[in-house]
């Protein structure tokens, strides 16, 4: 099942001034429910773009963004025979129905970004509580939850994200840039949403840092089958992460698919400028000496194994 | 007297906290040589002390101990008078991290004119430095352009054009790649490896990427502020659990050799910095079991 | 917010964008003086005449010009009530349930007080904002009060200061962009509630806006410091500004306008201001 529908969706910066610039160009797409779903591209491709649509920050020049189904830009009208059918209309005047159809659009909207979680670009710029739990409350504060709710909520958050308790009384500014970036990635993750959208969660971190911020969204997602989104450039990763990979490249949409499906094509990647994976490389140049390798090898463990297997193929080969 | 460009004994660096009583060393005795011309990547997780470490040698930061000489002019134990400072910031240029946040003039050529300007390079030969400067990092159509409307990788050339316009024997780059996308930071390497191989300017390029390591001459690895180790990329990425302890991890293509090896088959050879290098390895153990 | 952030300049290739930005200074200097001395109506006529020619050579829309005005509309309409309510002379009408008679006077007064606070609006916008870029312009003022660098003036360091926050001006305007999307995303609500509920709802934009803008300037003192950057002291430029002819005939026709209403004000005709 798709969570996340586009259907023909474009978007132009700055119609009609000098700066006009079409940042997506007729994108249709699916993201399955409770995958992890890789969105790579170049910088200007449109991805970002694209994500900022998911929770409603932008609206759609052209085309349809259907989160579980609904238009989430859909105006009264468009949306009136989707949901008049709703248990708590039933009943109501048709002239009452429209109101309430109209009240229930607005209050899905303002909802829509507790949905759609949004994890921006160097995301420890929006940091700005006095203390680390508080920050991190700030999301479920706006959802006008209780005490105890938000609580809760935030010593999860911290949990996933390896934010250790003594940490939560700290002023955020008191962090390393590590830290900082998994307290906004637990901003987030604090407001439980159904579908979890992050832009290059990893930027500039070092090896650690990464791992750890990857660790905990993989950890995130599997404990409670969120759907979730990473936007990167680095292949490494999302070969590492992602279950789905989507290829975006100047503002269309290239490919998608499984992992093994889209590394496949990797041909194709390298044709418009993405880095392929050193150990992609590797193998593509054994394979070019006259290794007996498979291809579609983009991991070190698969690697490792498929070396193994080689050199077994040639000790059957001698006996 | 020794012969190596940077010259550093013993180099410590502790930053005073708010309160001014308690001290956190961030740089504990670090001794190393870096001969003119070499290309030395400066390895070290983040908070590791090596951006500390590129900060002392152009003096922006003072070292609280230790010896720094470079180019054959003592550095420390002795007050320096400001035109010394100048020369020495003329010729170890810096480019940092963030490109927003180095480039001061509003125009690109004005830009890279900021540093000679300062210099009180005369006309003509500073609009031919300017020029020269930009293309260099083949920036010349973008001479009028405003520095806002370019990419993370175009502003970055722009600020390294910046620094050759002040025509530096050595050029530090803190982290200068770590917020680009792949592109920009192949532009900016592509770069650093012509000023170092044409115009033989030594470069020290701080960074925790290995792939970006693996394109020196020489690593020095840091780790909580002590040199941990120093040697060819070769050298460095054989020793991939001390690296690991020091939070960095080895490219793919060395980590596959690596556990190729430890599932017992003893792949020859130590060139795992390059991904030729490790395919040559590999081809060559085949033929040999063949 | 863009408007503000980039001033009012006005992209157009025209004689005036061409001048030199000290020789527009010094000549939207000189067409404020000019717009003092009209007195009578032929100096007025002649005005506004320089001001229509002074558009259409910069070529700048209209609409653009006019537009110009708008902020000080109340500070026109205001004067221009003073002048009809508060100056006698000819009673021209006197409504009879109303206690203050207008004079012609008054009419006459109100309207050259609109001209004159909007042709000197129009005037420094067409000379200075319109046609000169910020950084142009601080070049010019750096330069025409370098004089006063012997009295130990930081103008140096003044135009140093302008030139960084014409920079940075871009650069932050997209932050708070970022930033207002990011608690926007948190579920932040800028845009409902009372004045107050408001007010707060920025302070999560604000300190982060803060925090990056004082690290910027943290970064940019060090990168500034590694360029030898050291003051003003022996510093050399790469565009250094040259007057040409054109600038000076410019100059001196603003001044022969100057002079042609000063005789105007003596040996013109119509009402005239006392």
């Amino acid at each position: 099942m798709n969570k996340i529908e586009l259907e023909h969706v474009s978007y132009v910066y700055g119609p009609g001034t000098p700066f006009e610039k079409k940042a997506l160009d007729d994108v249709t797409l699916g993201i399955r429910a409770g995958c992890i779903t890789g969105v790579i591209g170049h910088t200007g491709s449109g991805k970002s773009t694209m994500m900022q649509l998911l929770n409603g920050l932008s609206a759609p020049t052209d085309g349809r963004v259907l989160l579980d189904g609904y238009d989430i830009n859909g105006t009264p009208e468009q949306l009136f025979d989707q949901l008049r059918d709703l248990p708590e209309f039933r009943g109501l005047s048709r002239r009452a129905l429209k109101k309430a159809v109209k009240a229930e659009i607005i209050k899905r909207r303002r909802a829509l970004c507790f949905r759609v979680g949004l994890v921006m670009q160097y995301p420890e710029y929006q940091l700005f509580e006095e203390s680390v739990s508080r920050d991190i409350a700030f999301g479920p504060q706006n959802m006008g939850l209780d005490e105890e709710e938000i609580k809760a909520r935030v010593l999860e958050a911290a949990k996933f994200t390896g934010i250790s308790p003594e940490l939560l009384e700290k002023s955020p500014f008191d962090l390393s840039g590590g830290q900082k970036r998994r307290v906004a990635l637990a901003g987030v993750i604090a407001m439980r949403p159904e579908v979890l959208v992050l832009d290059e969660p990893a930027a500039g971190l070092d090896p650690q840092g990464r791992d750890f911020i990857f660790e905990g969204i993989s950890r995130y997602q599997k404990e409670t089958g969120t759907t979730v989104l990473i936007v990167s450039h680095s292949m490494e990763d999302m070969a590492r992460y992602c279950d789905d990979m989507i290829v975006m490249a100047n503002g269309r949409l290239l490919m998608q698919g499984g992992c093994k499906e889209v590394f496949a094509r990797i041909s194709e990647l390298s044709k418009v400028g993405l880095d392929i994976p050193q150990i992609t490389q590797l193998i593509a140049l054994l394979r070019e000496r006259g290794l007996e390798i498979p291809a579609d090898i983009y991991t070190v463990e698969d690697a490792v194994a498929a070396v193994r297997r080689a050199l077994e193929g040639r000790k059957e080969e001698r006996a | 007297m020794s012969e190596a460009y940077i010259h550093t004994e013993e180099l410590c660096f502790s930053y005073v906290d708010a309160d001014g009583r308690s001290e956190n060393r961030a740089l504990n005795g670090i001794s190393v040589d870096i001969q003119k011309g070499e290309y030395v990547a400066v390895l070290g997780h983040n908070g590791s002390g090596k951006s500390t470490f590129a900060k002392l040698l152009n003096l922006i930061l003072e070292p609280t101990s230790g010896r720094l000489v470079i180019d054959g002019v003592e550095m420390t134990g002795r007050e320096l008078s400001d035109e010394e400072v100048l020369q020495l910031r003329r010729k170890v240029g810096m480019v940092f991290q963030n490109p927003d946040n180095q480039l001061v003039a509003t125009i690109v050529e004005e830009d890279v004119a900021f540093g000679p300007e300062n210099l009180g390079v005369p006309h003509p030969e500073l609009r031919e430095r300017v020029d020269g400067a930009l293309s260099a990092v083949d920036m010349t159509d973008f001479a009028q352009h405003e520095p806002h409307r370019l990419s993370g990788g175009q502003k970055q050339r722009v600020a390294i054009a910046g620094i050759i316009a002040m025509m530096p024997e050595c050029i530090i780059f803190d982290e200068s790649t770590a917020m680009l996308d792949p592109i920009g930071r192949k532009e900016v390497l592509d770069a650093i490896r012509m000023l170092n191989r044409e115009r033989g300017i030594t470069v020290l390029n701080i960074t925790h990427y290995m792939n970006e390591a693996a394109m020196a001459d020489r690593i020095l690895v840091i780790s909580d502020g002590r040199l941990l180790m120093d040697g060819t990329p070769d050298e460095i990425f054989a020793r991939r659990d001390e690296l690991q302890e020091a939070g960095l991890e080895v490219p793919q293509c060395a980590a596959l050799i690596h556990r190729l090896r430890e599932a017992g088959i003893p792949i020859e050879g130590d060139r795992i910095s390059t991904v030729e290098g490790c395919a040559d390895m590999i081809v060559d153990y085949f033929q040999k079991r063949a | 917010m863009k408007g503000v952030a980039f001033g009012q300049y006005y992209a157009a290739e025209s004689p005036i964008h061409r001048l030199d930005p000290r020789a527009k200074v010094i000549m939207a200097i000189l067409y404020i003086v000019c717009t003092f001395l009209c007195k009578n109506l032929a100096g007025f006529i002649a005005l506004v005449a320089s001001a229509l020619l002074l558009t259409l050579f910069s070529k700048i829309p209209l609409r653009l010009i006019l537009r110009s005005l708008r902020p000080i509309l109340v500070i026109i309409i205001f004067t221009s009530i003073i002048n009809v309510f508060m100056t006698r002379g000819e009673v021209l009408l006197t409504p009879e349930s109303w206690k203050i008679k207008i004079y012609a006077e008054g009419l006459w007064n109100a309207l050259f007080m609109i001209l004159r606070i909007s042709i000197l609006i129009i005037g420094t916008g067409i000379f200075l904002t319109y046609t000169t870029t910020p950084i142009a312009l601080t070049d010019a003022l750096e330069y025409l009060l370098s004089p006063l660098k012997v009295f130990k003036a930081p103008v140096h360091d003044f135009a140093m200061m302008m030139t960084i926050a014409l920079r940075f001006i871009p650069t932050l305007t997209e932050e708070t962009e970022k930033i207002m999307n990011a608690q926007k995303a948190r579920g932040a609500d800028f845009t409902t509630g009372s004045l107050i509920k408001r007010a707060k709802a920025l302070i999560p934009i604000l300190i982060p806006l803060f925090v990056s803008a004082f690290n910027r300037a943290f970064d940019l003192a060090s990168a500034m410091e590694c360029r030898c950057y050291h003051g003003g002291k022996g510093r050399t430029r790469l565009n250094v500004l040259h007057y040409r002819a054109v600038d000076f005939v410019a100059m001196m026709l603003v001044v022969a306008f100057g002079v042609g209403l000063f005789f105007l004000n003596r040996y013109g005709f119509g009402y005239t201001l006392s």
